[in-house]
């Protein structure tokens, strides 16, 4: 894979390395080269005051793979120093794009678990006196109980409208459309993946306004803009799976004369089932942390509110948008059940997205497996 | 015995006449769903762009109030694009040709990951965390160093709400799409290419110069058009984290900014009435037609781009 004339030139070299082989940094230069670059960053760091770990990675990861080119180039030459370079960058880009990740759920999980008691999971915004005068105290009042509720209902209607629809749609493109309409469908489906979330909410608003009025936000409305967000999604993932479907069931199916829709029933969609349910639970974590749809369509509400077609309605998200921007009084009160809020959305999806690769993996005909 | 078959053909053939209108319906259903969601933005908004703007609070011509939001939306989505797509590109080379084999498919599970956490939760992490490290001493020194490029002159914001800030978390929220989107066309670089080129001696980069980059090019520039799509109507992060003002502004390390159109949208429609409800409206559709455009050259390029690597 080397052979080139760095080995020819290495094999002569007066090292005695194997004249298959060119010279390589070894182990040890590279660890080496990795303390060093630590060290000047704590060096620089100390030189310049306190010691913070921040700034210390920031010193250290240009030093190391300047460094490594610099070995590099003495033991390997050019080529080979530009390559480890390259690799370097690429592995440092990575733990780059892993802190924001850690620091997210680090601070998520620290800030919420505080909060997240049974009042939050059992109360409402509608406090009480003695709950206004013991949260001025520090004692834990109020709680997401309303906005939990009115998450389940919205996402359960947007799932309700989105599911059959995305599902029928992905039937129709794959195994009854050909021709001028599919390729419509298929284009506008594309065009719906890319409306802003926003955007989404505003026509549910403007669509609710001509049935209950003008001003009026509610549960269905928000269900609508979510369902909105959610179809294109699951109309790609299951047309992906229903392709996966070998033709050969299909003709088997047929030879036998069973019709066409039996045929779809009984053996395509049992047989691409679990990539179907994945691709749902993973389009309903896509959406249950969706804020600005529901802020516009759905509103806000300080208790809960079973019926989605009277009143407003708020969601986990929202509550954590509100209780954030508008904390109350004491401010920390409002800004913890924000923390404890996005700590129980941000369980959901972790929990969403656990239970998409264990349906994934469960489900899959063993043929396919 | 023949009037049998005939019925029975008759009773498939109803079935499956129900089942494919059933799905021919559901597939007309979104060509109507996406018709109405223009319609009904057009319908509710026309009063706000050809209203009488005495009505609307602050009164200005429809142009006039759209025009700085434009400027935001499309900025601070620029801003995310140029820190997202070079680590993008990076993380996917990493994921698609570096990483060890095995972990590969973990590390994509773990960005995918990062694209689940809800918007608003990056958006209060976006201001107590990001925000209090960038103002300590990064935002200071740019001021204080290279104050003499307009974007980073003025006064440094001390709660960090600038455009800086708000671009970095819509970079850190555009990133997933982008690297999955690399990783994908990466992994599809043909083996035989890859085998040639270290058949011949080079080195692994100079392997992926060759033969990765350019099969993934376009591929790659889709992924970031969609990330730029994504980022444009990108609302929570931005409404939270963003502190707004009327008017165009370059300068990214300051508490005055232009707002994007999603963020002006989040904060003002809780408490608007009136014609403002329609121009907000209005500026929705404006946004959903930028982004409409931003997508549809994405998928032009990612299919031009994959018949000319065919040829």
């Amino acid at each position: 894979m080397t052979a080139t004339e760095q080995t020819l030139t290495s094999a002569a070299s007066p090292s005695g390395a194997s004249p298959l082989t060119a010279q390589q940094l070894s182990r040890a230069s590279r660890v080496g080269i990795t303390t060093a670059s630590v060290l000047i960053g704590l060096g620089i760091n100390a030189v310049l005051g306190e010691v913070r770990w921040g700034w210390v990675a920031v010193i250290a990861a240009p030093t190391f793979v300047l460094l490594t080119y610099v070995a590099s180039r003495i033991v390997e030459g050019q080529r080979r120093a530009v390559d480890r370079v390259a690799a370097a960058t690429a592995t440092i880009a990575f733990l780059v794009v892993m802190l924001p990740l850690i620091s997210v759920l680090w601070t998520v999980i620290s800030e919420g678990a505080s909060r997240l008691d049974g009042t939050f999971l059992t109360g409402d915004l509608r406090l009480t006196p003695e709950d206004l005068m013991a949260q001025r105290d520090g004692v834990a009042a109020g709680g997401a109980y309303h906005a939990m509720m009115g998450t389940l209902i919205i996402t359960g209607l947007a799932a309700a409208i989105a599911v059959p629809l995305g599902l029928f749609t992905a039937i129709y493109l794959v195994e009854y459309g050909k021709g001028r309409l599919a390729r419509a469908i298929t284009t506008m489906v594309d065009v719906m993946t890319g409306i802003p979330s926003i955007v989404a909410g505003l026509f549910a608003y403007a669509l609710f306004i001509l049935i209950f009025g003008p001003g009026s936000r509610t549960g269905i409305a928000g269900g609508v803009a979510l369902s909105v967000l959610m179809t294109p999604v699951v109309v790609r993932s299951a047309e992906e799976m229903l392709k996966l479907v070998p033709n050969e069931l299909r003709e088997a199916s047929y030879a036998l004369g069973v019709p066409k829709w039996k045929t779809i029933v009984k053996v395509v969609l049992p047989t691409a089932i679990a990539g179907i349910l994945t691709g749902v639970t993973l389009a309903i974590a896509r959406v249950i942390g969706e804020t600005a749809p529901l802020l516009i369509a759905a509103g806000v509400a300080q208790s809960a509110n079973y019926n989605p077609f009277d009143g407003r309605m708020t969601s986990l998200p929202v509550f954590t948008y509100y209780q954030y921007v508008q904390p109350g009084i004491p401010t920390e009160a409002g800004v913890a059940r924000a923390w404890a809020a996005a700590l129980v959305l941000v369980i959901i999806v972790a929990v969403l997205f656990t239970v998409a690769r264990v349906l994934a993996w469960i489900l899959k005909p063993a043929g396919l497996r | 015995m023949s009037s049998s078959t005939i019925t029975r053909a008759t009773v498939t053939r109803r079935g499956d006449r129900v089942f494919s209108g059933l799905s021919r319906g559901a597939g007309i259903a979104i060509l109507v769903i996406l018709a109405s969601v223009a319609t009904f933005l057009f319908v509710e908004g026309r009063a706000g762009i050809f209203g009488d703007t005495e009505e609307m609070s602050g009164s200005d011509s429809f142009l006039g109030y759209v025009g700085p939001l434009v400027f935001g939306t499309v900025f601070a989505a620029a801003l995310a694009l140029l820190f997202a797509a070079p680590l993008a590109v990076a993380v996917a080379l990493y994921i698609s040709h570096y990483a060890p084999r095995r972990l590969a498919q973990t590390l994509g599970y773990i960005i995918d990951l990062l694209a689940a956490i809800p918007s608003v939760v990056f958006g209060i992490w976006g201001i107590t965390v990001l925000a209090p490290l960038l103002t300590d001493d990064i935002y200071p020194w740019l001021n204080a160093n290279l104050d003499f490029i307009p974007f980073f002159s003025g006064t440094v914001s001390t709660s960090g709400r600038s455009m800086l800030t708000a671009g970095m978390v819509l970079a850190v929220m555009i990133l997933p799409i982008v690297t999955a989107i690399s990783r994908e066309v990466f992994l599809q670089t043909p083996r035989l290419h890859e085998e040639a080129s270290l058949a011949l001696g080079a080195t692994r980069w100079e392997m992926i110069r060759q033969a990765v980059i350019p099969y993934g090019r376009s591929g790659v520039i889709s992924g970031a058009m969609l990330g730029l799509g994504r980022a444009l109507g990108e609302t929570m992060a931005v409404a939270i984290i963003l502190s707004p003002s009327d008017g165009y502004f370059w300068s990214v390390l300051t508490n005055q900014n232009s707002n994007t159109i999603a963020s002006n949208i989040a904060l003002k429609f809780p408490e608007a009435y009136g014609l403002d409800v329609n121009r907000l409206i209005a500026t929705g559709l404006v946004l959903f037609a930028i982004t409409f455009v931003v997508n549809a050259l994405a998928r032009r390029i990612a299919n031009a781009g994959f018949s000319g690597a065919d040829g």
